[in-house]
């Protein structure tokens, strides 16, 4: 299907840290099924770092792929690291995407972002870990 | 691995026969049907001759009243266009239903820029327009019903016998869109009592690039295209002689062969429809049950998007297509599928198998041996069947 790059294919075919993480530290919920995508992801942090993620998505092949590569990119990373990760990058790193497809199926950097906020006002109420 | 193509109605393979009859007008007989000399006598005798075979195929009297053109998306926005404009001293309003095709649907729309009116008639949880509805529908200022005969998302035959009766009454022109039925399965003009028809003939084993709208005689039609006399001056151009050609070989290869293909198509169709839902949990059969095409399976499978379905069944070798936001280029989920009254998110998990004359039952059992574990491989990872899972636990 050649709409899709092979990086695209590669991580729909096979996508990395699929699942959910019990007692998230973090978690964060982007799309609606109107437009056809949402994802939900995951996150444990640990000494600032994201140690681990997992995600949940609905959608195309595309918005599985971004998924797979936004969880990739954070893993082992620092929150401030990880908040830098943007849909233009995700789109690169998957040798790019679609041009329709990029709003809508490119949620997963959001969805990590909200994820992490999600962490971050825990903390703030006095969670106390990180 | 094996090949299973279900996705006849994007594109079928043309009938022996069919490329047979197509080919000397691809290379000897290249000559123009309105020359006078030698070279026009073969394209206008094959011309004429396939006009009478699909005159034949819809049971029309008078082959004059064939109109070639080059897409079943051409012989919709003849009619609605062409019928709308030739009748507007009459009136300006037009009567369609909510599950048309697009090319039925936004030629409305175009008509509506210019000043005319349309009503959309609601369809049934099965696809199924109410004739009441129709009549309900119809104004002292209409002047076009256009109803499609089948609609090939969801398969669901519309009772336009019935139809076109209340409209006769209230002498309003009636057009149908028979691209999904046309060669699929017997059509008669007469005894379905409309007033045009458009049929397409790659949907039957025949080339892209040419259909027909067939028009009853003495009523009238604005030509949307202008130019020379070809197809009696209704639709100028020269002819695409090869696929007109090609058009009348399969429409009679139709009209012939229709009941045993029929035969071949509705156990194989059948199996699928009872099978899939059987294999698999939360699968949704859309379009009615029993009154619908052949060839047509449509499901929607919960909690899991069209797309990447219809990817994964690709990676098995599995041909078949959606109807999902992400599927279509305009990222909106199916107009059929949401007129029906399907939720968005059903309707995302929309997959359509369109089966044809070489589908086996080998075939079917494969798509019912490897499409299970695929859905749950997406369900796996989808948070809407988390969602589903955790409220079921929650309930007990």
């Amino acid at each position: 299907m050649p709409i899709y790059s092979e990086k695209v294919m590669e991580h729909f075919m096979n996508p990395r840290n699929v699942g959910e993480i019990e007692n998230p530290d973090g978690l964060g919920e982007e799309g609606n099924p109107v437009c056809g995508d949402m994802m939900t992801f995951y996150i444990k942090v640990k000494d600032n770092h994201l140690e681990d993620i997992k995600f949940k998505t609905f959608g195309c092949g595309a918005a599985i792929a971004v998924s797979s590569m936004v969880s990739e990119m954070a893993i082992g990373k620092t929150i401030e690291e990880a908040l830098k990760i943007t849909p233009s990058s995700v789109a690169e790193k998957l040798e790019g995407l679609p041009k329709n497809k990029f709003h809508c199926s490119n949620l997963g950097a959001q969805a990590l972002h909200k994820a992490i906020e999600n962490y971050q006002s825990k903390q703030k109420k006095g969670g106390g870990k990180g | 691995m094996r090949k299973v193509y279900l996705d006849n109605i994007a594109g079928s393979p043309l009938i022996a026969e069919v490329r047979e009859a197509m080919l000397p007008f691809l290379w000897d007989n290249f000559g123009n049907p309105s020359s006078l000399h030698d070279w026009g006598d073969p394209p206008r005798i094959a011309v004429d001759d396939a006009r009478s075979q699909v005159a034949q195929l819809i049971d029309a009297d008078d082959e004059e009243e064939i109109i070639f053109t080059g897409s079943g998306t051409e012989s919709n926005n003849f009619a609605v266009k062409g019928l709308a404009l030739a009748h507007q001293e009459k009136g300006k309003h037009i009567v369609i239903s909510a599950i048309e095709h697009f090319s039925v649907m936004n030629s409305a729309k175009t008509m509506e820029k210019l000043g005319f009116e349309v009503s959309l008639v609601p369809v049934d949880q099965y696809g199924s327009v109410d004739p009441e509805e129709v009549r309900r529908s119809i104004r002292d200022d209409t002047i076009l019903v256009s109803i499609m005969h089948a609609n090939s998302e969801v398969g669901t035959i519309e009772p336009i016998k019935e139809i076109a009766e209340l409209v006769r009454e209230r002498k309003v022109v009636f057009h149908t869109d028979a691209v999904a039925t046309a060669g699929s399965m017997p059509i008669s003009v007469k005894a379905l009592g409309v007033d045009a028809l458009s049929l397409a003939g790659n949907q039957f084993y025949g080339p892209q690039g040419a259909a027909a709208l067939w028009v009853r005689k003495g009523v009238r039609i604005m030509p949307l295209i202008d130019g020379g006399i070809q197809e009696g001056g209704r639709r100028a151009g020269t002819e695409n002689v090869a696929a007109i050609v090609g058009l009348g070989k399969a429409a009679e290869m139709a009209t012939v062969n229709q009941a045993v293909r029929m035969k071949h198509l509705t156990p194989l169709r059948d199996r699928l429809l009872t099978e899939l839902p059987r294999k698999i949990d939360h699968v949704v059969v859309t379009g009615h049950p029993q009154n619908r095409l052949p060839g047509n399976a449509s499901f929607c499978v919960e909690f899991i998007e069209g797309e990447s379905l219809l990817m994964l069944l690709n990676s098995q070798g599995v041909a078949v297509s959606s109807g999902s936001a992400c599927t279509s280029r305009a990222l909106k989920a199916s107009h059929v599928l949401i007129a029906m009254g399907l939720s968005h998110e059903i309707a995302q998990g929309s997959v359509l198998f369109t089966l044809g004359l070489h589908t086996t039952l080998k075939d079917i059992d494969y798509v019912l041996e490897v499409m299970p574990p695929i859905a749950e491989r997406l369900r796996q990872m989808s948070p809407l069947y988390a969602k589903y899972i955790q409220k079921a636990k929650g309930g007990k």
